[in-house]
């Protein structure tokens, strides 16, 4: 984590109104077994942006689905600008302008339907009791007018199946002010985008607060609340733990209320030593995505690999595993030459990937963690042949879970049913089991709390001190400067720089990461 | 959100459901057993459970076949043209080429293994989805059974096209393969040996992997191709196999006879599903499917109820065995 010398952008002003647009006063709610929120107080004022944050788990998300009408059984209340409200559906929530924007934009989208049908959704749904014909021209206008009020600058016309993430994003807030809008929730909204689309989509969100909008701003990411954001609320296993101005928190005191114990070291240190070259990755092409990479990777050595998403992080990532079908290159394990035509060569000779969608490409969701651990050394774990033997798999699972910090109930638990955090850590395990040589990372810290980076940032520390070659991309370049020894910056499909971390900072790697440096 | 917390609630709030699932399916086939036992005389007649297990035994290893390719997220709709391909070949062996068993058998096995290769080929390469590719291989499929045929029912002594009767014998020993006890045990064996293979072996988990995030199967090293083809090969195999079972049974080859085994299988592979709540294709699971089918077509058939009504009600178990599993996995 770095200091907290952020650039506060805007002066805080969000003068306490004499009655905040909002008040959830007292909200409990309990799902069999469980209190999920117990007497929770959160409020905000018009034309502000208040950050809700605290660790997977802490409520944040259950505190906005009754703010947004998903739960009917809470106690407590709601008020709105000093009147009591009664939000008990998804409906009535709207009706209020009450908006919220979920962090997986897909579902919430028809991915068939022009940017504008999309936009104008609930109109279509709603308006439309005893019409039968769209007028399309009027419909697109408006779509594009509500848009250009934004300064979005999508066709209407354009299918949203063509859009990208950020794009996407877009059009969802475009879509919750297109109706009546007091209160827009941003549940991770920077998550998947670059640094130029979160620039965009706080210029959005500026613009709302002119409006008199409550923006209300759920990240895992600090640094950008004190770029945004004016009040702070920090929640703790169900419970409101504190309320300020932004600016009275400093980052190191935000992280220790969300865990609620002093912030150790983020990043381990060690002193380890690095040996000769093992890994060596010569002239990687993937027509389109990388363009002509060179890199080497030295035994016990963490590499980085930094650059803004869509800067061909993953696309290297996976032409090294021989995840894909159209790259070229030569790439040496040891000297060897390695052929690299599938993962399943790749695994063979010793490489392993972490990759960063893990819901979709690292981890079976409907398997236990057991099985989702030995996924990839299976052979191991078989009798006279290919009999598997389940006392041998789940004390190999039992090890890894306990040697990991899983937080399961027992390694029979399918891994559906564990956080965000722990399914990454599964995804790791399986790599771990595996004991390749070289470990390609990409992501890894993608939407964990901060506890469980801190585990997976031990993680890799201790992969290298074994002597395995590390290779860790990310876009989080606190991880860069944290982590690794050395630093590849990835800019249009190309390495356009290697630096010493020791002898960099955050500032420089961004500056190469948007192509600065480059004449 | 509150990572831990769902599981405990869901233990509380629907137990009674989660029972229903697991054993929905087995309660069913108790009740109907319990039901035709009472309103029919002769229905727990030892003949007459024999009678049933006979009359299930194609269906359930054709389905076997069908739940292999579904463990690996594919779906084998061909699997009912590649049983009347393999019956016509079995069958036209005997009586048109005059070729002993061992010869008639491992020739139709392996014509059947190239329609699987076939199948296999199309979806793997073509990135088609299974179950559209599949569809086009059927007609395909049992077009080439129908042409090979020439569109004629093969029997002993059948009027060959040049006015000439067949000579060819179809083995005695042939005969027995679709006669009881020997068609019940070979249903058992497939049955039992595929639940263990996909339950127990490395490649069976592999398998199941595939089915439930190809991405990730492959990502973790896993041959994807390699074992989908395979599954596509087994499915073919199976389907061969109740094809020939099904010669063996008739003693000819009828025009397009595996087709009506196509849905049937595909309802037992479903119902297998939900199963001891297993919740995804398992050949134990289809085989209790086929059995309840068995028990309903029987127990109908007894209480003299027409047999133009009988998919009605075997449609409508298909559907509350599907509300069963697919309810379950949306909540």
């Amino acid at each position: 984590m770095n200091s907290t010398e952020t650039t506060t952008t805007e002066t805080a002003v969000a003068t306490p109104a004499s009655t905040p647009l909002l008040q959830m006063k007292n909200i409990s709610i309990s799902f069999p077994g469980v209190k999920a929120l117990s007497n929770v107080d959160f409020q905000t004022a018009a034309g502000t942006a208040h950050a809700l944050i605290g660790a997977n788990g802490a409520g944040k998300s259950t505190l906005m689905k009754i703010l947004a009408g998903a739960y009917t059984h809470y106690e407590g209340e709601i008020w709105m600008e000093g009147r009591e409200v009664h939000i008990r559906s998804p409906k009535e929530a709207k009706d209020y302008g009450i908006q919220v924007v979920y962090q997986e934009v897909d579902t919430a989208l028809i991915p068939s339907l022009t940017v504008g049908e999309n936009i104008m959704l609930d109109r279509m749904v709603h308006d439309m009791k005893g019409k039968w014909l769209v007028r399309w021209n009027e419909l697109h206008k408006e779509a594009q007018s509500v848009m250009e009020r934004m300064n979005i600058g999508i066709p209407s016309r354009k299918a949203v199946k063509e859009l990208t993430l950020a794009e996407k994003q877009m059009v969802l807030i475009a879509r919750a002010v297109s109706r009546q809008c007091r209160i827009l929730v941003l549940d991770e909204p920077t998550a998947p985008l670059s640094h130029s689309e979160t620039e965009q989509l706080f210029m959005l969100v500026r613009k709302l607060k002119e409006e008199g909008v409550s923006v209300i701003f759920i990240s895992h990411r600090l640094p950008e609340l004190y770029e945004i954001c004016d009040e702070i609320t920090i929640m703790r296993d169900g419970q409101h733990i504190i309320t300020d101005q932004i600016v009275n928190l400093e980052q190191g005191s935000v992280v220790e209320h969300m865990l609620g114990t002093k912030m150790e070291q983020q990043f381990p240190k060690t002193e380890k030593s690095v040996g000769e070259v093992v890994f060596e990755a010569r002239g990687i092409v993937d027509p389109g995505k990388v363009n002509h990479v060179d890199l080497q990777i030295r035994k016990g050595e963490i590499v980085g690999l930094a650059g803004l998403v869509g800067a061909g992080k993953t696309e290297l990532c996976r032409a090294l595993f021989g995840a894909s079908a159209t790259a070229t290159g030569d790439i040496l394990l040891n000297g060897r030459k390695l052929r690299l035509s599938s993962p399943h060569a790749a695994v063979q000779q010793g490489i392993a990937l972490v990759p960063e969608e893990r819901r979709r490409e690292g981890v079976f969701v409907e398997e236990a963690v057991s099985a989702n651990l030995t996924a990839t050394v299976l052979s191991r774990f078989t009798a006279w042949g290919s009999w598997l033997s389940s006392s041998k798999e789940k004390q190999a699972a039992q090890e890894m879970i306990d040697s990991l910090g899983i937080k399961t109930p027992n390694e029979k638990a399918r891994v559906r049913n564990l956080s965000g955090g722990n399914q990454q850590k599964v995804a790791i395990g399986k790599w771990l089991l595996a004991d390749a040589d070289v470990y390609i990372f990409d992501e890894p810290t993608k939407g964990v709390d901060v506890g469980a980076k801190r585990d997976i940032f031990k993680l890799v520390h201790e992969l290298a001190e074994r002597g395995k070659c590390v290779l860790y991309a990310t876009s989080e370049l606190s991880e860069i400067i944290g982590i690794t020894d050395r630093v590849y910056v990835m800019y249009d499909g190309a390495v356009i720089q290697e630096l010493e971390t020791s002898s960099t900072d955050e500032e420089e790697i961004l500056l190469y990461c948007t192509g600065g440096g480059l004449t | 959100m509150n990572a831990a917390r769902p599981v405990k609630e869901k233990r509380t709030a629907s137990f009674a459901f989660d029972f229903l699932y697991k054993y929905g399916t087995i309660i069913t086939v108790v009740v109907l057993i319990a039901v035709f036992g009472i309103m029919a005389d002769n229905f727990l007649n030892p003949s007459n459970i024999i009678n049933i297990l006979r009359s299930i035994s194609i269906v359930t290893i054709i389905a076997v076949g069908l739940t292999v390719s579904l463990s690996v997220g594919g779906f084998d709709l061909s699997v009912g043209s590649t049983a009347s391909l393999a019956n016509a070949l079995v069958i036209s062996m005997f009586v048109w080429h005059g070729q002993n068993i061992g010869i008639g058998i491992g020739l139709t096995l392996l014509f059947c293994l190239a329609v699987g290769l076939v199948n296999a080929f199309l979806v793997i390469n073509f990135k088609i989805d299974d179950m559209l590719m599949t569809l086009a291989t059927m007609f395909i499929f049992q077009g080439v059974a129908l042409t090979y045929t020439r569109g004629a029912t093969i029997s002993q002594n059948m009027i060959m096209p040049n006015g000439d009767f067949a000579t060819g014998k179809i083995p005695a020993v042939f005969g027995k393969i679709g006669q009881v006890p020997w068609i019940i045990i070979i249903m058992v064996l497939v049955v039992v040996v595929v639940h263990l293979f996909l339950t127990y072996t490395k490649h069976g988990r592999y398998m199941y992997m595939i089915g439930g995030n190809r991405e990730a199967a492959a990502l973790s090293g896993i041959p994807v191709s390699r074992y989908r083809l395979v599954a596509y090969l087994v499915s073919a195999l199976f389907a061969a196999i109740g094809g020939i079972m099904l010669g063996a049974r008739v003693m000819t080859a009828e025009v397009n006879s595996g087709g009506p085994y196509l849905m049937d299988a595909v309802a037992a592979a479903f119902i297998g599903y939900s199963v001891f709540g297993a919740g995804r294709p398992n050949a134990l699971g289809t085989f209790v499917g086929a059995v309840l089918i068995g028990i309903l077509q029987n127990g109908l058939i007894m209480l003299s109820v027409p047999y133009y009504a009988m998919d009605i009600v075997k449609g409508s178990v298909l559907a509350l065995a599907l509300a069963l599993t697919y309810y379950k996995k949306r909540s």
